[in-house]
């Protein structure tokens, strides 16, 4: 009996055994533990950050190949970027990310010569690798002075690469100009060209004067390489090899040739430019022409200068600067004279640098410029010279996203050809001023694959513009813009033009750019974008609790906005909001051009900024909500249906609207640059090289000095802002019962509570008739208290509900109503499902009790198989305090993976992420670049191109077969 | 209800800080102190001359003490409910004290403050300074402060299991409020003297602080528990409130149900309080409240005696959600 017990007793244990093994293969296996799981996660998914788009911060330096038809642009940060025909694009970034002081290519190779502000000289260069260009950083080099000399010895102020493409010329701040080797950075010594060796050629009477001081600019003869034209600071121009000599008397900006090496000419700091001769008779010559172009009063310096030469004899001479000082100084200008025409651009911001582009054929006879490229501070100007007028060209990329400040992005994925082709056109009446010349920058192949798709980025900016750019590939370039500005009376001034000058203003001043960071009216802020890519209805939401609900219409049309205010205070009594007002909106028929043209103005009262906005164009409904309450405005009949009031009764800081914030901005202002110092100390200890105990030691002390407290204090319904709606959601769902499913709305708020809506939209033919009515159904008050950051439903395949319309055009299958649904409650801090319609909890991960982080933003994404074509999952992409990207399974809230992406000091970058439906995103590195990346392995968009070297063909290219013999007679 | 045993045996109250103190003092060597039921204690043995019976009583309470040791087992009535205690005694060095503050259903906050700082840590390469977080300041009368067991300038070690160390301080504080509702801090105290040794365990239930008085400023004071798994709490953690607004007239208000136990099991978070004191007001008077309920009900524009839905079982605590 005994015995019989023992193997019964086996057998229930290896039976039991048996049980939990079988259920452990599914559920009670920890991630990383399950082969199978593990491979298809390799195969979902994979982090890259894959292209910059936007213009670059703080640009410093700019370079060009007319060779290669590449730009080149080098940052503060020591970041630098080449651009090519659109797509073709690389970056490289300077390991001790100091400022890029000058980017030089060598000519006729893919090479390039960039120099710092620590006076180190790195070599790059673009090798191809498995079939694309790839840029690498193959040497660095600081240059030495003497032993014994100053350090400015050795300071390098003008580079000159040689067209032998063997060595460089570096003139530095003491006037001694070194020659070094290329690839190898060697010094020739024997080949210096000392400031003393340059004096002993000087006459006297210019000996007497101080000596060559910092060489400014070294310029080759364009047709004799063994020529190389010297200009010291102080005025003295050398053409050395054949010493001849040109003397001002104003300091020295720049030199340039020109294009037949008969002249060159000379810009100076008084605003004036000189034209001198090349004889080869007198050793030191006069000046053939000396000119003041603003005169006669007292001009600022000419910092730069191009003498363009043409077929029909006018030459182009392009300056920057120039302007008179008193009256005109403050001016970014860039000056072209042609003949009789004469403009002076006027730029928006400071001007970095620019270059013309010319006929780079070397037997060309002339110049013949065609256009020229400004870099600025905030933007990048291209100026047709070949067109009547000198239009601006619309740049392909490096496009301002901060022309006003960015305030909002939404991302919509897969837009129907038709609404692109809409929008595209709308885009295309506005930019009737832009020059029809191709992209004049374009080398390079791309050889990137054609986007799956069209995509676009909606930014809202402060200006209360919203700005649609085509997102679907590398170049990231502005399709169409949108201003909410018509709808309302602002205080702008409308004649306020500057492009209206008459025709005899002097200087001729052109306004071009962009840029203008400079809001007319804060309240017009966009701060909530929806847009239905089906439908081409668009909700548009505002600082000023301004909501605008606009139709797509393919013509200019004139017609009454109607106005609607939506009170959520409603009878909450003893309030008064401190906060801005609202908009005035303007009386009578607006004038609007084709595009986006708004229909309906809804108005928040207290007018508090719109935080939370839905639209379901289905139903023809928009949900909107601010720091007080949420509300329902049918725009079919353009009624109100409800409002709710979220506000706690004890809530006085919402009220007060944004005025009573400003203590505690203040203070975590102070915090965070506190922050930033302590972060920027001990990056400076790491750079010192000081032991590892000392730096933590170091940033300690730091710590010690400025101590940072924390409150421990568990959340209550009595916090402020818990009534501020945070997230709103249409969902067709079993709201009430598990037979019949209805409309219905879904609001989170920022102190854990989600309402739930009943809707009853009449069908479409008695739509106009009969009232939408909605009745609270549920509320939920999640215990944790934290801010509900989305809502969203899963259908009884567990499949998130597809967006409005997505199901009637055919591209989604209809979802699941046979099986339960059920609720995902997104909070800052857990995930939690709930069943539906009886809301119980099922399934929560906690992310801040376990992780110390919080989740800033999520959004469900797809994601396909990169080795099969027909599996693809839904997941949620989220985005913590922390910088981190996490991706977590639907419906089983299990973590997929990690990536480190944003680092967490970094705040508006990671406010202003946002996914696309297909696991990418894109977050701000700048206020002005957008950083992409893709958590997915099929959806991929970076840049993919080629560099090719142009043949050299022998025959009838003289200018490199001179260098050829140049460089074999110097060998010999 | 709790009393104590005075010098001459008779059973005392202890209700208010008056006759606590006088506990406390006259106690010499222990201090003998009786939980009873609210509803099974007979006020009228207090105090009166009934030493010889209640001495025996005594005797066969403590001899029942001494039977259970091995695996005391303090109970939690529904009377009075923990607010704090020291756990994990023997898993832990001696130098650190683990601290679970259960903040649910209590109206004191927590009241702490936590702050940057540097730590000494013993390393292979001898002593190293390392950043650390510490407690920075306690607010007075809050929960922190009455239990005496936290005190300023504690390193925090761990929050709920998870090492601090490598955290930043916003970290932390939100780790921290994300587990306000019980949270489980290991620190290591500024003052070591008051560490448990462990040696000299006195009672089954665990080694007891070696200071007397600093755990004896409010009642309830922190008691002791062993081994403690968070699992156990995980229950009544997160008790999310549903309100169910339908209107189908099938759901009749049954506010029978709303007894008193069956909300004292959710004990008090002040919703549930604001709830039921809310749903009280509507059935008896419809009177004029400010709570989300008669919000909820104005909003929907229905008269609130016959709206108020609160399907069959009342509220029911299932877990997770508490259904009304």
């Amino acid at each position: 009996a005994k015995l019989l017990l023992l193997f019964t007793c086996l057998f229930f244990v290896c039976l039991l055994g048996f049980l939990v093994q079988a259920r452990t293969m599914r559920r009670f296996l920890r991630p990383g533990h399950d082969p199978v799981r593990e491979r298809l996660k390799r195969e979902l998914f994979q982090f890259n950050k894959t292209v910059e788009h936007g213009f670059p911060h703080q640009p410093s330096a700019l370079g060009y190949s007319p060779f290669l038809h590449l730009m080149a642009i080098g940052t503060r940060s020591g970041a630098i970027k080449l651009y090519g025909a659109p797509g073709v694009e690389f970056v490289g970034l300077h390991e001790e990310n100091n400022t890029v002081m000058q980017i030089h290519f060598i000519p006729d190779q893919c090479q390039l010569v960039t120099l710092l502000d620590d006076n180190s000289l790195h070599l790059w260069s673009l090798k191809q690798h498995s079939g694309a260009s790839e840029l690498w950083e193959d040497h660095r080099f600081t240059l030495k002075g003497p032993p014994g000399s100053p350090p400015s010895a050795a300071q390098i102020t003008a580079v000159l690469p040689h067209s032998s493409r063997e060595v460089l010329y570096l003139g530095t701040e003491s006037g001694n100009i070194f020659v070094v080797e290329l690839p190898s950075f060697g010094v020739l010594e024997d080949r210096t060209i000392t400031s003393e060796a340059v004096l002993r050629w000087i006459p006297e009477d210019y000996c007497n004067r101080r000596s060559c001081e910092l060489v400014e600019a070294l310029q080759e003869h364009p047709k004799n390489p063994d020529q190389i034209l010297i200009g010291y600071s102080r005025g003295l121009i050398v053409l050395w090899d054949r010493t001849s000599l040109s003397i001002s008397f104003q300091q020295l900006e720049n030199l340039s040739w020109q294009r037949d090496g008969s002249k060159f000419i000379s810009c100076h700091y008084d605003g004036s430019y000189t034209q001198w001769p090349v004889s080869n008779d007198n050793r030191q010559s006069l000046p053939l022409e000396n000119l003041v172009p603003y005169g006669p009063f007292p001009c600022k310096a000419i910092s730069k200068i191009y003498w363009q030469t043409t077929r029909n004899g006018l030459p182009y001479i392009i300056f920057q600067g120039g302007m008179p000082r008193a009256s005109y100084g403050d001016r970014h200008s860039i000056s072209v004279i042609h003949g009789s025409q004469q403009i002076a651009f006027d730029f928006t911001s400071r001007v970095i640098d620019f270059f013309i582009i010319f006929s780079s054929e070397p037997t060309a006879e002339f110049d013949d410029p065609s256009a020229m490229v400004v870099l600025a501070e905030e933007e990048l100007i291209v100026i047709d010279l070949k067109s009547a007028g000198w239009p601006a060209v619309h740049p392909p990329y490096l496009a301002s996203l901060h022309c006003s400040a960015i305030t909002c992005s939404h991302h919509v994925s897969n837009i129907p050809l038709k609404l692109w082709e809409r929008i595209i056109s709308a885009g295309s009446k506005q930019n009737v001023h832009f020059s029809n010349m191709p992209w004049p920058i374009d080398g390079g192949t791309n050889i990137a694959p054609d986007p799956p798709q069209r995509d676009l980025l909606l930014t809202g900016h402060e200006d209360g513009t919203v700005r649609f750019w085509d997102a679907s590939g590398v170049c990231l370039h502005l399709l169409y813009k949108l201003s909410t500005v018509r709808v309302f009376l602002t205080d702008a001034d409308p004649n306020d033009n500057m492009n209206t000058m008459g025709e005899d203003e002097w200087p001729p001043l052109r306004k071009v750019g962009t840029f203008d960071p400079y809001s007319d009216d804060p309240r017009l802020g966009i701060q909530k974008i929806y847009l239905c890519k089906y439908s081409g209805y668009l909700a548009v939401a505002g600082t000023a609790g301004q909501v605008l609900v606009m139709e797509l219409n393919d013509e200019g049309a004139e017609h009454v906005v109607d106005h609607v205010e939506a009170d959520l205070l409603q009878d909450q009594e003893g309030y008064r909001w401190k906060g801005h007002e609202k908009l005035k909106t303007r009386d009578g028929p607006v004038q609007f051009e084709a595009g986006f043209q708004p229909f309906v103005l809804v108005q928040c009262q207290p007018p508090a900024v719109v935080t939370s906005l839905a639209l379901h164009s289905e139903w023809k409904l928009v949900a909107f909500g601010t720091s007080h309450g949420f509300g329902l405005f049918d725009h079919q009949q353009k009624r109100l249906v409800f409002v709710k009031c979220t506000l706690h009764p004890s809530d006085q800081l919402a009220l007060e609207g944004p005025l009573s914030r400003v203590k505690s901005l203040k203070k975590s202002l102070r915090q965070s640059f506190r922050r930033i110092r302590r972060s920027r100390v001990s990056s400076r200890k790491r750079r010192g090289g000081g032991g590892n105990t000392s730096e933590v030691r170091g940033i300690l002390q730091e710590m010690e000095l400025a101590p940072v407290q924390r409150k421990i204090e568990a959340r209550s319904a009595e916090d402020s802002f818990t009534g501020f709606v945070r997230t709103l959601y249409f969902a067709d769902t079993f709201l009430r019962d598990s037979s019949r499913h209805c409309p219905s709305l879904w609001a989170g708020t920022n102190g854990g509570t989600v309402y739930a809506f009943c809707l009853r939209v009449p069908p479409a033919e008695r739509r106009m008739d009969e009232p939408v009515r909605a009745e609270q159904a549920k509320e939920i008050q999640l215990m944790h208290r934290a801010p509900v950051v989305s809502i969203l439903v899963l259908d009884g395949r567990n499949i998130p509900l597809p967006e409005p319309l997505e199901v009637a055009h055919d591209l989604s299958k209809s979802p699941d109503m046979q099986g339960s649904h059920q609720l995902l409650v997104v909070s800052e801090e857990q995930f939690k499902v709930f069943t539906l319609p009886k809301v119980s909890s099922k399934l929560k991960l906690k992310l801040t009790a376990l992780e110390g982080c919080r989740v800033r933003k999520v959004m469900v994404a797809n994601f396909g198989s990169c080795k099969t074509d027909d599996y693809n999952e839904n997941d949620l992409a989220v985005l913590t305090n922390l910088g981190d990207i996490q991706i977590i399974s639907l419906p089983f809230l299990k973590l997929q993976i990690r990536y480190p992406c944003i680092r967490k000091e970094d705040v508006s970058g990671i406010a202003s992420c946002v996914f696309t439906k297909y696991g990418q995103g894109f977050y701000l590195i700048s206020p002005s670049e957008f950083e992409r990346f893709s958590l997915s392995t099929k959806w991929l968009v970076e840049p993919r191109c080629v560099v090719d070297v142009p043949e050299v063909s022998s025959n009838n290219h003289t200018h490199s077969r001179s260098v050829m013999e140049n460089a074999s007679r110097k060998s010999r | 209800m709790i009393g104590y045993a005075d010098v001459h045996g008779d059973l005392l109250p202890i209700n208010n800080d008056d006759n606590f103190f006088k506990a406390v003092s006259s106690a010499h060597p222990l201090l003998r102190v009786f939980i009873q039921r609210q509803d099974e204690v007979d006020y009228s043995n207090f105090g009166t001359n009934t030493l010889s019976r209640k001495k025996k009583a005594l005797v066969t309470l403590r001899n029942d003490n001494l039977r259970r040791r091995p695996h005391i087992n303090i109970s939690m009535p529904h009377d009075f409910r923990p607010v704090s205690s020291i756990i994990d005694v023997d898993i832990l060095p001696e130098t650190h004290r683990r601290v679970r503050l259960y903040r649910h259903g209590c109206e004191k906050p927590l009241g702490f403050y936590i702050r940057d700082g540097t730590s000494v840590r013993v390393t292979p390469h001898g002593l190293e300074k390392v950043p650390g977080i510490f407690i920075s300041r306690m607010v007075p009368g809050g929960l922190a402060e009455s239990t005496g067991l936290l005190a300023v300038n504690d390193e925090v070690l761990e929050v709920n299991g998870i090492e601090v160390a490598g955290k930043t301080l916003d970290q932390v504080t939100d780790m921290m409020i994300a587990n306000s509702h019980n949270l489980i801090i290991t620190v290591k105290p500024a003052n070591q003297r008051n560490n448990i040794i462990r040696s000299s365990r006195m009672s089954g239930s665990s080694g007891q602080s070696t200071d007397s008085t600093a755990s004896h400023h409010s009642l309830p004071t922190s008691h002791v528990l062993q081994n403690f798994h968070p699992d156990e709490m995980e229950s009544d953690e997160e008790a999310d409130i549903v309100i169910e607004g339908g209107l189908e007239p099938q759901h009749i208000p049954k506010l029978h149900s709303l007894t008193s136990s069956s909300l004292s099991r959710i004990n008090g978070s002040s919703l549930s309080h604001r709830l039921q004191r809310d749903l009280v007001l509507n059935n008896n008077s419809g009177r004029e409240s400010n709570g989300s309920i008669h919000k909820l009900l104005s909003s929907l524009k229905t008269d609130p005696r016959h709206s108020l839905v609160i399907p069959r079982g009342g509220i029911e605590e299932d877990g997770t959600v508490i259904t009304l």
